[in-house]
């Protein structure tokens, strides 16, 4: 059993505020993503829960157990590297077998244990290479085979799959998914991607300027972002917004067409996917600016009332350049943020 | 200029002045070495190898460069590590500790002659504290020991700090991320050193090595300062075939001979700190 709880981390680095009063559950054998840009915390908040850093106030607790007074090597984790930090002049096989060392294990048990992790990682022909004669991807296999020997209870994961291209990338997600599924460990995995996001995760913890803004499933902050952030953040393209007014009684005036929406009388934001949008006889009128057609569907960027739209539409319409087109939003996929507080309103 | 040519062009000047300041005296040093005025010989070399002071400078010579080199490679360690931790003043601190990289090797001696001499530091201070009655003449044929230590310690004081810049460079170059896998993977702050800093370090502890053993062959004007002769090692026993007996062939050998040992010692620190095939460091 390894939940593992953060309560009221905060993180100071002379007068820059790293991280603001995180508090997040992580459940025994959940995959939980942090995701957000650079400079939002994620990395930091690893690296507390890790012991590579300190936290300046909050505790982090593994399996019932409060570690952060801990080094990192008595709190059952393990670590995969965004450099992979495979070390140079250790073998395969050495640097697999390097935290069974640290441990005193017998011999026939770290060869035991690390012929049985390269195996999963497919690396089991490279045990005697040194890390200067493979390739990104295979240093990468090294560092997660590494992590796995430990058999540790949470496995903490910096940008694994950053440094490899797009390609490598999208295996090894699919890879790395199922053997940590297999290992009943609790992971966390720091990315900026929301792809990779969104595929890997049981849950996603969103984060902005050292704060968490969301933590749920992956199709939850994708279908109900708690945020404009997290609206404009996932999703490729992200959110549409407009400025919407009241009407009265529940009703919204957007971009001349009367839309429902929440009973509020201060104005708010209206927010749509791209996907979410058909051609329709009513509806928002869009001049098109640009047409890409990806093959499965067609990205049409559009000025409504002035802002930036974006529609996903079907590849088999004909749209051109200067058309005007009239999209309706799925009435029950249309999200409302406060502009005030930036927050989902219901 | 054609690109293939041009590296060649721009290291000609360098090539040519080692070969005329450094590969022609060679060239001469040797035959001198090699001949006594009628063609090849060994005379030289069995004359100065077969001298009575021959075993005894080599062997103080190795004695010498056994005590001091471990010593400094180890405090050169220990103090490259201590700067790579400072956060601030570090470069401060490193230019302190290599001030005696600047001061010659006779001036080195005679600062440690000062302290050791009959009238010099220690006497004064054993005296002002009631140690001793009278000054003591540590630096005579009576003490050996003593002497064998201040020449050691002046050697320590001179030249550590010529290994402690190398291995700074050294240390300054492992990528932080190695030290916090090994912290991950268990590795106690002694496991880091040993299996991370120490491996990863092997280029340059060659090179410091490799240095400071050939100085610790060539070492002269510190033993002279201090030791005169009282100890005599192999480079002034060079020093006084040339100048004293006048005997250049003697010399030329004996230099010949210091030249093969440090080329024998540094071919077992290069063997012996060698990189495994295969490992990129």
């Amino acid at each position: 059993m390894a939940e593992i709880q953060i309560k009221n981390v905060a993180k100071r680095f002379g007068s820059y505020q790293a991280l603001h009063d995180i508090n997040l559950t992580i459940q025994d054998q959940e995959f939980m993503v942090l995701l957000g840009a650079s400079g939002c915390g994620k990395t930091t908040l690893l690296r507390i829960i890790a012991g590579l850093e300190t936290a300046t106030e909050g505790e982090v607790w593994i399996g019932g157990r409060r570690v952060d007074h801990l080094p990192p090597k008595d709190r059952g984790i393990a670590m995969v590297f965004q450099n992979y930090a495979v070390f140079p002049h250790l073998t395969v096989f050495e640097n697999i077998g390097f935290g069974l060392r640290m441990q005193k294990l017998p011999n026939d048990e770290v060869k035991r244990r690390v012929e049985r992790t390269a195996g999963l990682m497919h690396i089991d022909q490279l045990l005697g290479r040194y890390s200067g004669e493979l390739s990104g991807g295979q240093r990468q296999r090294v560092a997660v085979a590494r992590a796995l020997a430990m058999e540790p209870d949470v496995i903490l994961m910096d940008e694994p799959l950053s440094n490899l291209d797009a390609l490598l990338r999208m295996e090894m997600r699919a890879e790395l998914k199922g053997v940590l599924a297999e290992s009943n460990t609790t992971a966390i995995y720091v990315t900026h991607d929301q792809v990779e996001a969104m595929s890997m995760a049981d849950r996603i913890s969103v984060m902005h300027q050292g704060k968490i803004v969301q933590a749920a499933s992956p199709i939850e902050v994708y279908r109900n972002p708690a945020a404009e952030f997290v609206a404009g953040f996932i999703g490729n393209p992200p959110m549409n917004f407009l400025p919407a007014t009241p009407a009265g009684d529940g009703k919204w005036t957007v971009a001349g067409q009367i839309l429902d929406g929440p009973s509020r009388t201060t104005p708010l934001h209206f927010a749509i996917r791209p996907e979410d949008l058909r051609p329709a006889d009513t509806g928002l009128a869009a001049t098109v600016k640009v047409v890409e057609p990806l093959g499965a569907h067609l990205l049409v960027t559009c000025s409504v009332d002035g802002a930036l739209f974006r529609a996903v539409l079907d590849s088999d319409l004909t749209v051109r350049r200067g058309d005007t087109l009239t999209l309706a939003p799925q009435p029950d996929r249309v999200r409302w943020f406060d502009p005030e507080t930036t927050l989902a309103v219901a | 200029m054609n690109a293939r040519v041009l590296p060649y062009v721009l290291i000609l000047p360098v090539t040519a002045f080692l070969c005329l300041f450094f590969l022609y005296p060679f060239v001469l040093v040797a035959k001198q070495a090699f001949s006594t005025g009628d063609g090849f010989t060994l005379d030289n070399f069995r004359q100065v190898v077969g001298y009575w002071k021959f075993p005894i400078s080599l062997q103080n010579t190795l004695l010498l460069a056994a005590a001091v080199v471990p010593v400094q490679l180890a405090l050169a360690l220990l103090m490259a590590t201590m700067v790579n931790k400072m956060q601030r003043g570090r470069d401060l601190v490193l230019y302190v500790w290599t001030i005696p990289l600047g001061i010659s090797d006779l001036a080195a001696g005679i600062i440690w002659l000062a302290i050791f001499e009959q009238s010099g530091f220690l006497n004064s201070m054993l005296s002002g504290l009631g140690v001793v009655d009278r000054p003591v003449n540590f630096l005579s044929y009576q003490h050996p020991g003593v002497v064998f230590l201040a020449i050691a310690l002046a050697e320590i004081w001179r030249a550590t700090a010529i290994m402690l810049v190398i291995l700074v460079a050294g240390i300054g170059l492992i990528p932080k991320e190695y030290y916090e896998a090994a912290e991950v993977f268990g590795a106690s702050p002694w496991k880091r050193f040993t299996r991370i800093t120490l491996p990863l370090l092997r280029p340059s502890l060659q090179t410091a090595l490799v240095l400071r053993v050939i100085l610790a062959f060539e070492v002269f004007a510190v033993v002279l300062a201090l030791g005169g002769t009282l100890f005599p090692v192999l480079m002034s026993e060079t020093y006084a075939y040339q100048f004293d007996l006048l005997d250049s062939g003697a010399a030329a050998a004996m230099a010949l001979i210091i030249l093969a040992i440090s080329i024998g010692f540094t071919l077992i620190i290069l063997r012996a700190l060698r990189v495994p095939k295969g490992a990129t460091i």
